[in-house]
């Protein structure tokens, strides 16, 4: 799998490469005889109705105590994309996006009603076992959080808690892990060095590589740029994308313009309802709801 | 309903940002202005033989340059300051384009202008001038509306623009062929003739850039690009 994966990496190099230098295919569409492929390129914006689903969240009431901070949620998280969820604080963003891994199930007097289906799996059954789930559903959080490790044994935890001790596929996991978290340039000649030693955007990113070093299908990122420098933060967009060929990536962030240059669909939320949902370009240039609009152009509804 | 309004753009939690945009949109209302009175003087100039009049609206011509120019950078610093999104930004983007569309109607005011005063010149009874009149009237009303249309955020008012531009079309159809026909009649009159067809031609172009500007307004509005289709299919993309 390891290999494969690897591989896989180098042929969508090589294949880049000849795509670029052969840009004019025989049978490109033309007019006048000028290859005009390009423009047919981007133009079409994708419908959540034609898309894989990875998660569905069927009328999903949450509940802290005598407060209900989720008034039944339904939608759909499709497969291989981005989604984004955006809304002020409060609003039930982060909430909804620790459901998706049960990280609620340690908050106290939290109550969950409705359901959360993984590839038609109820995630809130009682004989899920949340630590496979959270394998599944990965998660990175706003502070990057290393633990006190070199930065090897960071990526290869997962792996060692799953029991897998074998030297080669540790190497090779920990390589692909930190160059898919577009890491590995920056590390790979200190792999033995403390993970605690590097910045604050390579301990994130060090995170998004432990985290996809156990090949989860859902990555939920709780606004996984916003304690990182501008730079950083474009490294981490530029990584999503990437990452989105594999995976399913969730993103709460605060930062509206994040959401609009990162994701495909777009969630807003607002006092713990989903407000608006839908291609992002649509919901940033001509939102339906006057509230999305309100938040997003940065008036006070 | 659109949820966007005038009102959208002075509702934003930044002062600033207000400020921008209402700025933004008083400076293309009075260029707006400027044009439309070149396009008045210019038709006046015309049909008065007032070659000064005429002179003025020339010279207008470089303020309505600037004009162009100063939006334009206000727009660009919009965009870089604000990164604006949703009605704001299909604000900033309809100002860049209809900014455009007001210079070109500059420039065929000033044409205008340019004719009126060698038709002066030449200083016979002219023929042409109550198709010219009829036509300028026309074409002036559209301008205001398009204006007014910008102003209020109306796109019902954009919408009727888009359909009197197709009547001004058929008057400028039937000004040409009995201006023809004049020629026929007398080709003595063919040059003098020849120019009332191109102030005709150039009444013509400003509809067609009146009903740019209202195409504009109507995105603005209600996010929806409704440029090259029919009347028929604009209407059915708006849901009248």
């Amino acid at each position: 799998m390891t290999t494969e994966l690897l591989n896989r990496d180098d042929a969508m190099q090589d294949d880049t490469q000849t795509t670029a230098m052969n840009n004019t295919p025989e049978n490109a569409p033309r007019t006048h005889g000028i290859d005009i492929s390009a423009l047919e390129r981007g133009t079409t914006m994708s419908r959540i109705e034609d898309e894989e689903i990875s998660l569905r969240v069927n009328d999903l009431r949450l509940s802290y105590g005598e407060k209900e901070a989720l008034h039944g949620i339904n939608m759909v998280i499709p497969k291989k994309r981005v989604t984004a969820f955006i809304g002020p604080s409060g609003c039930g963003k982060s909430t909804l996006l620790r459901c998706f891994n049960r990280m609620n199930d340690l908050v106290d007097g939290c109550e969950i009603k409705g359901e959360i289906l993984l590839e038609d799996m109820d995630i809130y059954q009682r004989k899920v076992e949340v630590a496979e789930l959270r394998r599944r559903v990965g998660m990175v959080f706003q502070k990057p959080n290393p633990f006190p490790k070199t930065i090897y044994e960071n990526v290869a935890y997962g792996l060692r808690i799953q029991g897998i001790n074998k030297k080669r596929v540790l190497d090779e996991t920990v390589e692909w892990s930190l160059r898919s978290a577009a890491l590995w340039d920056e590390v790979k000649d200190r792999l033995n060095d403390s993970a605690l030693g590097l910045s604050g955007g390579q301990q994130q990113r060090l995170v998004i590589a432990r985290t996809v070093a156990v090949k989860p299908e859902v990555l939920l990122l709780d606004e996984p740029a916003s304690a990182l420098d501008p730079l950083s933060t474009l490294k981490i967009e530029e990584l999503i994308q990437q990452l989105k060929n594999d995976f399913t990536i969730v993103i709460v962030t605060h930062n509206m313009q994040q959401a609009a240059r990162v994701s495909d669909y777009t969630a807003f939320m607002y006092m713990g309802d989903l407000i608006e949902f839908g291609n992002t370009d649509a919901l940033f240039t001509n939102p339906s709801k006057k509230q999305t609009e309100d938040y997003i152009t940065g008036r006070y509804g | 309903m659109s949820i966007t309004t005038k009102e959208s753009h002075t509702q934003h939690i930044s002062q600033q940002f207000n400020s921008e945009l209402t700025e933004l949109r008083n400076h293309i209302l009075s260029m707006g202005g400027v044009v439309t009175k070149q396009l008045a003087d210019s038709v006046d100039a015309l049909l008065e033989g007032d070659t000064q009049l005429a002179e003025q609206v020339r010279q207008i011509e470089e303020d309505v340059d600037d004009m162009e120019r100063a939006i334009d950078v206000e727009c660009t610093q919009v965009i870089a300051r604000r990164q604006p999104a949703a009605s704001d930004l299909r604000l900033v983007v309809s100002v860049i384009k209809m900014v455009a569309d007001l210079e070109r109607i500059g420039d065929e005011a000033t044409k205008i202008a340019r004719f009126a005063v060698e038709l002066a010149e030449e200083g016979k009874s002219p023929r042409g001038y109550i198709e010219v009149r009829h036509i300028s009237d026309h074409v002036k009303r559209m301008m205001n509306n398009a204006l007014d249309s910008f102003a209020r955020f109306d796109d019902e008012m954009a919408l009727q623009i888009i359909k009197e531009d197709e009547e001004v079309d058929v008057e400028y159809r039937s000004a040409i062929r009995s201006l023809m026909t004049f020629m026929m009649e007398d080709p003595r009159s063919i040059s003098q003739v020849h120019n009332v067809l191109w102030v005709l031609r150039a009444l013509e172009r400003i509809g067609d850039h009146a009903a740019n500007i209202a195409e504009h307004v109507i995105f603005m509005v209600r996010g929806k690009d409704i440029r090259h289709m029919s009347l028929t299919d604009a209407e059915k993309a708006l849901n009248r």
